[in-house]
């Protein structure tokens, strides 16, 4: 574990002293502070603007940074010839995928929890007391989302060569889980079988990222979300990312560097 | 001497085409061996097969057929791989780190920790005339200064057998020197080299052996000066005095002649031909003899000679 563990730190480094991850947090922090200024131009309503914005805005960012950073993860090290170097060390190539996913994982959780925290104590300032740790629970399936998503990017940057096809692929498996639930529940809307049965396949395959969203419920209060829902998902989440991380190694260890 | 790496019919093809289903043989039936404490030289010229000789032996890629054995091992064995060093061709590596850093993470990798570690590092960084940029972000670096730390990595482990893809592209004069001293203390070291290059006279200084390919073949191979030998075996003669009509009636039986200075003149004699009779040849015309030597083939004319 002694090289997985130094794969993933040196992921770290590079990460947080990328531009690319200083740009999104930057953005994101700038955003919750403006929650702030929308927040005073409705009517009584401005602590559930800033939690729905700050919680939308860490979703954001940290969707941005698992594509952005997590399908360059792999595909860089390729294109710069680095991996060359670093596959002729000792390391065995599932080492190497699975530092790289812990690496990004670990750089998004540690971005997430300074953005939760500049949202907490924003919360804590306009409402003068401590702000509803039921937001914990959104926060928590926010980082869960984002490991499944730095999983798919990681897959999809073992075998393909172009940043911008990966890219794309990765938001495209986001877009397509964002509507899974809709996607299983297609038969009842068209009268074709065949393209009902299809449809309803890719909702169960791709990740059921629709899952993981339950912001409106946290920051409403109703229906109270149940600590056994976050578990299973997140647990959801582990298995599924488990997988991908399992495939990208499958493919990685057969790979040829041509 | 003990066999540190051996090469046996090895065969490498490439799919080509729309959908992959053509082969393109990048590399056919290719067989060597190294002993340890050899520097030997790959030759050959762009698309030759040679990077892809080294990607098999380091297993970055895997033989369509034929076998490498890397100190009795397969290539992508730990065992073996932490044994050998490698510098690919025109590395980058990464931007945000210093090469302290990178040193430091590729040494860890190779399972060197603490103190060791730290002296290991700065004493590559020394040997690869880094130690005074070793804390500064490698995407300042110029392309010269990223070959250096590419070499540096290839050092960090010790190891036995050290293969390096074109070390001396985009290094400087100074650079080129350097990284030549560098592979004359490895293999003082009773280290093994394995290098790819273009440029034949540092091979020809470098090499106890070498191999040339061309077109993914072994066209030839051996100690440089078996090569050389019975190569050519011309004369040059010099002549001087010489009028512009002694050497129009010299010059049919030549293969060049070029002026040095006012009556003075290089002739190289065709192969096979004594310089005897071109010498008298030449007194009798009124020209006097400078030097006669015979010439000796260079790795370039042998190079010359299996490619074309």
């Amino acid at each position: 574990m002694t090289r997985v563990r130094l794969v993933a730190w040196h992921v770290f480094k590079e990460s947080v002293r990328d531009r690319v991850l200083f740009a999104i947090a930057g953005f994101a922090l700038i955003l919750v502070a403006a929650s702030v200024l929308i927040g005073q131009i409705t009517a009584g309503q401005d602590v559930k603007i800033i939690k729905d914005i700050g919680l939308a805005t860490l979703e954001l960012a940290g969707v941005l940074m698992a594509v952005f950073i997590g399908v360059g993860l792999v595909a860089r090290e390729i294109e710069r010839r680095s991996v060359y170097a670093l596959l002729a060390k000792p390391v065995h190539r599932w080492e190497f995928v699975v530092g790289k996913f812990a690496g990004l994982v670990g750089t998004i959780t540690v971005n997430l929890l300074l953005m939760t925290l500049a949202l907490f104590l924003l919360l804590a300032w306009i409402e003068w007391k401590m702000p509803d740790l039921a937001l914990f629970k959104a926060v928590i399936l926010i980082l869960a989302e984002l490991a499944l998503l730095t999983a798919v990017a990681l897959f999809f940057s073992t075998f393909s060569s172009s940043g911008i096809l990966s890219a794309g692929l990765t938001l495209g498996v986001f877009v397509v889980g964002l509507f899974s639930e809709d996607l299983r529940g297609f038969s009842g809307i068209v009268s074709s079988e065949m393209l009902a049965s299809v449809v309803r396949a890719i909702g169960v395959i791709v990740p059921a990222f629709s899952a993981f969203d339950i912001k409106a419920d946290v920051v409403n209060g109703r229906p109270p979300v149940p600590w056994a829902y976050v578990a299973m998902t997140v647990a959801y989440a582990a298995c599924y990312a488990g997988a991908l991380v399992g495939g990208a190694v499958a493919i990685f260890s057969r790979r040829e560097f041509k | 001497m003990s066999v540190v790496l051996r090469l046996d019919r090895l065969t490498k093809n490439f799919p080509a085409g729309l959908f992959g289903w053509k082969k393109q043989r990048a590399l056919d039936e290719v067989s060597f061996e190294l002993s340890r404490g050899e520097v030997f030289g790959l030759l050959g010229p762009n698309g030759a097969g040679k990077t892809t000789t080294l990607k098999l032996i380091t297993g970055l890629l895997r033989p369509t057929s034929g076998h490498v054995t890397v100190f009795g091992g397969v290539p992508g064995d730990r065992a073996a791989r932490a044994a050998l060093g490698f510098l690919p061709e025109h590395p980058v590596f990464y931007d945000h780190l210093t090469a302290e850093e990178l040193l430091a993470y590729f040494a860890g990798l190779c399972g060197i920790s603490g103190a060791d570690r730290t002296r290991r590092v700065g004493q590559v960084l020394d040997d690869v005339g880094l130690g005074d940029a070793r804390r500064r972000p490698m995407r300042q670096y110029s392309k010269g200064m990223l070959q250096r730390v590419g070499l540096a990595q290839a050092l960090i482990n010790e190891p036995a057998l050290v293969i390096l893809d074109e070390p001396m592209s985009g290094l400087d004069p100074i650079g080129r020197r350097e990284v030549r001293e560098l592979i004359l203390k490895l293999r003082d070291a009773s280290r093994t080299v394995l290098f790819s290059s273009h440029i034949l006279s540092d091979a020809e200084t470098l090499c106890s052996r070498v191999a040339i390919l061309a077109r993914g073949r072994l066209m030839a191979s051996g100690a440089v000066g078996d090569l050389t030998a019975g190569k050519v075996g011309g004369w040059e003669v010099i002549g001087a005095n010489l009028s512009p009509a002694a050497v129009a009636a010299l010059q049919p039986r030549t293969m060049r002649a070029t002026r040095i200075a006012h009556g003075r003149y290089t002739f190289e004699l065709r192969e096979g031909e004594r310089p005897e009779p071109f010498i008298a040849a030449m007194t009798e015309l009124g020209g006097g003899l400078v030097s006669a030597s015979p010439t000796r083939a260079t790795l370039e004319d042998v190079f010359v000679e299996q490619v074309s």
